[in-house]
């Protein structure tokens, strides 16, 4: 599904985010990313949907080489990938049906499909009930939900998720995982940067450690690893 | 499916219209007010340019001949100014015909002088035109320099003073168009960066679920060609029933002047010429104010 070899990226300024990195990640797989703040996720994950570019090796994505991928063509990429973050990303005068069927109307979807698409996703993530609800009116899991929603009504095969519990109570997070189990469960690729020592321990998945751009640990049903 | 995607466009074109209401009512008046002054401009410049053309195709040169010449050096005469450069038509006017006129535009009074013509006091002449009325000094002066010719008269510098006078409010007025236009879009620019700016977050979440970039400009591009294209709708109202209005109010006067020079064009194809190009240059004002804000705010 990704794989990397010799990846680098060194911004503008000098400051090398990735060096020389090298990671296959096959299908179907659920990747845990940890490691300090400004040790690199942050650039990782952003490069698997195209937001920074790679200055130097090769990274595939579903055969897809995103390093020579041209501007025009990044929407091709990130309609075969899910993005979930920290922060939700909805919009607010959206209600939440309307968070969701947004992914599908500006990719231009069959409309006539839109409405069953949006309430069986919102169904998975357990928000049928609250489709005509605004973000505002929903808690933080519940809107984190809506985002998980949006981001897998295109049933893509691929999840990227930045924190996705980073904003909320540590019950909430529990739940949202839930979500994310259920969808690897129907086959999807995750990978989730995150800071949940819990969450990694207990439910365990592939883990790598990145630190100063590197993979310092890759483990099969790995543990968080770091000492708060 | 094309034509829903299309009506969401227009659709969003149309909240970022009314969502930014004050800057797009400023954008729109700096439309309206630079598409009223080009129209009128347009239209007097119209005008101005017919004017200026009847000017410059009736300016000639009066070839007065001296009275003693005789027919056949009156003859060689009229040969000779037809090889000066620039010479385009040349008109006989004997003395008989000169005194017809003149009585002519006596009228009444005239006839009090039918006892001088048998000792006609009036110059026989030739009138020359010539082909570029640039060229009109050049040519009287050539022809002044002939034998036979008495005097050469031609309304330089009446011409001169009028074309330069003319020429002056082409430019100016050409100055201000550029000037309003240049604000006008410069006003839609800012207007459609308050947009972008106000719908940021939904510009991110679109690019991130894969929207083309297409789909992510054409309601701003939408909403440029509305702010550019409402601005346009008074000043071609105005310039509509304005034009004929004044027409009809001024041109029972020139015509009392009966003259061949100072005419209005008529209202109905210019207005409607000068309306298709308010509407287009309304558009371009639009499109263009909000093609430059795409490519510098939005990254995409």
């Amino acid at each position: 599904m990704i794989s990397m070899q010799k990846v680098s990226k060194v911004y503008p300024n000098g400051v090398v985010a990735m060096d020389d990195l090298d990671l296959e990640i096959r299908d179907g797989e659920f990747l845990y990313v940890v490691g300090p703040s400004g040790a690199g996720k942050s650039t990782f994950m952003k490069m698997i949907y195209r937001e920074e570019k790679p200055t130097g090796g090769q990274l595939l994505i579903n055969g897809l080489d995103v390093g020579k991928l041209k501007d025009r063509h990044v929407p091709k990429l990130r309609r075969q990938l899910g993005v979930i973050f920290q922060d939700f990303k909805l919009l607010p005068s959206l209600t939440v049906y309307e968070n969701v069927a947004f992914a599908l109307e500006v990719v231009g979807a069959d409309t006539s499909s839109v409405r069953k698409q949006v309430m069986d996703v919102l169904n998975l993530v357990g928000l049928k009930n609250k489709a005509r609800n605004y973000p505002d009116e929903l808690s933080g899991g519940e809107q984190q939900r809506v985002s998980i929603a949006r981001a897998i009504v295109n049933k893509p095969k691929l999840i990227i998720a930045d924190e996705p519990t980073g904003n909320l109570d540590p019950e909430t997070a529990w739940g949202i995982m839930d979500v994310f189990e259920e969808i690897h469960r129907r086959g999807a690729t995750i990978v989730m940067a995150t800071h949940n020592r819990e969450i990694v321990d207990k439910i365990r998945h592939r883990v790598i450690a990145i630190e100063n751009g590197k993979v310092v640990r890759d483990e099969e049903k790995g543990a968080y690893g770091y000492d708060v | 499916m094309m034509f829903k995607t299309s009506l969401r466009h227009l659709r969003e074109g149309l909240k970022g219209t009314l969502r930014n209401g004050w800057m797009s009512f400023a954008a729109i008046s700096a439309v309206t007010i630079t598409l009223l002054l080009v129209g009128v401009f347009a239209l007097i410049m119209f005008n101005v340019n017919e004017i200026t053309d009847n000017v410059e195709n009736d300016v000639e040169v009066q070839v007065f001949i001296t009275r003693e010449a005789d027919e056949s050096s009156v003859e060689e005469l009229g040969q000779n100014i037809e090889q000066v450069p620039g010479v385009s038509t040349v008109t006989f006017s004997s003395k008989e015909n000169e005194l017809k006129k003149f009585q002519a535009q006596l009228g009444e009074n005239g006839e009090a002088y039918g006892t001088v013509e048998k000792d006609n006091p009036l110059h026989a002449r030739y009138i020359v035109k010539a082909q570029d009325p640039e060229e009109l000094e050049a040519v009287a002066k050539s022809v002044s320099e002939l034998d036979n010719v008495d005097e050469v008269a031609y309304g330089q510098e009446y011409v001169d003073k009028m074309l330069a006078f003319f020429n002056g409010i082409r430019i100016g007025g050409l100055a201000l168009i550029v000037g309003l236009t240049l604000m006008a879009m410069f006003l839609i620019s800012n207007t459609i960066k308050m947009t972008i700016f106000s719908r940021r977050r939904e510009i991110e979440i679109m690019r991130l679920v894969g929207a083309k970039n297409s789909f992510i400009r054409w309601p701003f591009f939408i909403e440029g060609l509305f702010l550019g294209v409402f601005g346009a709708l008074i000043p071609i109202a105005v310039i509509y029933f304005g034009y004929d209005v004044a027409y009809s109010a001024l041109q029972p006067s020139l015509d009392q002047l009966n003259s061949d020079i100072f005419k209005l064009l008529d209202p109905s194809t210019l207005t409607m010429q000068v309306s298709g190009v308010l509407l287009a240059l309304g558009a371009f004002i639009g499109i263009w104010g909000s093609t430059t804000s795409l490519g510098r705010f939005l990254k995409i």
